[in-house]
């Protein structure tokens, strides 16, 4: 069995410390960016690191909805006009569907489809999983997740504002050298 | 059992790729080679974020982070010089010293974090079951993340939202300056030589 272990979390510090010494010891400043931008994509891997879950599938749940969401019935009601040739089939083998559930394809579905229509065996399946319990699918954790959407777009809107101040820097100074810049900033308190 | 083995396979070596972009990005001398490899660095961690799950933080990450911030360098590039100046390059003692002990530091306390993946993490315990139970019911979309993102957590994005709007306007602050008083002094400094502005 082949897991990472902590590793992710050792290269994480790695990465760290790489953006963290471009950003101390180089004096261009776009550099200083690009570093900056490393050690932000590293604290980004560690989140995401600790929302895994070892045998767990993205956040974005499987199967059905809950009956009063409306996408979720036409996600049910697609399904079963795709499966239309093998409706007879199926429709007798098939366990009784939730009162409601029928409730909702049935209000929205078009005269065409025959009176019982059912779900296709897949999704039936997985109806059943999810009912069992938790332990058959797992989800990764989602709360990083979210966190870290945040985090990216902040980041690129600081990186951003620290370009154009580098743009400014260079017309007023020439130069995107920090000790260039010094040098001619010797009035300095 | 052999596809998550492969998928760890493929995690380790995705990240030890991370890492290694990362170390010729501190080595490689011509700015432009840089910001193109931190295109490549961000690429890569997208790729990393699909393995691990995070769908929407990596086509996030590749549209953001590999496509808008490239294109916001280079434009920095265009307009100011695309090459580091030779002295700056080489290894310094003092800040090497310094991350060498932070690093340290933090790999020791990485030893006492549960390991990659571990379903008892505390991580797993307190507030995502709730939304992972509950968003469902609650908000009626199929992706979590977009229920809490949007729901749960929308103060969140509401001040993401604002420090935005106030990045762009300090962006336009910053940049629109000069053409004001244009005529005094000469600006727009393409070529990145020095003499031009150090007398003015």
């Amino acid at each position: 069995m082949l897991s990472p272990g902590l590793y992710n979390y050792w290269i994480v510090v790695v990465l760290m410390m790489a953006g963290f010494y471009t950003l101390i010891s180089r004096g261009n400043l776009v550099k200083k960016l690009i570093g900056l931008n490393i050690f932000q994509v590293s604290v980004f891997m560690l989140y995401i690191s600790m929302g895994k879950v070892q045998g767990g599938v993205a956040p974005i749940l499987i199967g059905e909805m809950p009956a009063h969401g409306h996408a979720a019935t036409h996600a049910a009601h697609d399904i079963d006009s795709s499966h239309d040739l093998h409706h007879d089939v199926h429709a007798k083998e098939s366990p009784p569907r939730h009162p409601n559930e029928s409730e909702g394809v049935l209000s929205d579905v078009l005269p065409q489809i025959d009176a019982s229509p059912s779900l296709s065996p897949a999704a039936v399946q997985l109806a059943e999983l999810q009912k069992t319990g938790d332990a058959t699918i797992v989800y990764s954790n989602p709360l990083p997740h979210v966190l870290i959407l945040t985090a990216i777009v902040v980041g690129v809107a600081t990186t951003a504002l620290g370009l154009a101040l580098v743009v400014r820097i260079n017309e007023q100074y020439g130069t995107i050298e920090e000790d260039e810049i010094h040098v001619m900033d010797p009035e300095q308190p | 059992m052999r596809g998550r083995c492969l998928i760890g396979l493929v995690d380790i070596l995705l990240i030890t790729l991370l890492a290694a972009t990362a170390l010729v990005i501190i080595a490689v001398r011509d700015l432009f080679a840089a910001v193109m490899l931190a295109g490549i660095f961000s690429l890569i961690s997208a790729g990393l974020f699909t393995v691990m799950d995070a769908v929407d933080v990596a086509f996030t990450e590749a549209a953001v982070g590999a496509g808008i911030s490239t294109v916001l360098m280079l434009g920095t590039l265009m307009l100011t010089t695309s090459r580091e100046r030779r002295g700056t390059a080489r290894i310094q003692i003092l800040p090497l010293i310094v991350v060498t002990l932070t690093g340290a530091a933090l790999i020791y306390g990485t030893l006492d974090m549960p390991i990659y993946g571990d379903p008892q993490a505390p991580v797993h315990h307190h507030v995502a079951p709730e939304y992972i139970a509950d968003s469902p019911h609650e908000v009626g979309v199929p992706n979590i993340v977009t229920a809490v993102l949007a729901s749960y957590r929308g103060y969140d994005t509401l001040g993401e939202t604002t420090v935005v709007f106030i990045a762009g306007t300090g962006v336009l602050l910053l940049l629109k300056r000069p053409r004001r008083e244009a005529g005094a002094e000469p600006t727009k400094n393409t070529s990145g030589d020095q003499n031009q502005t150090a007398s003015g």
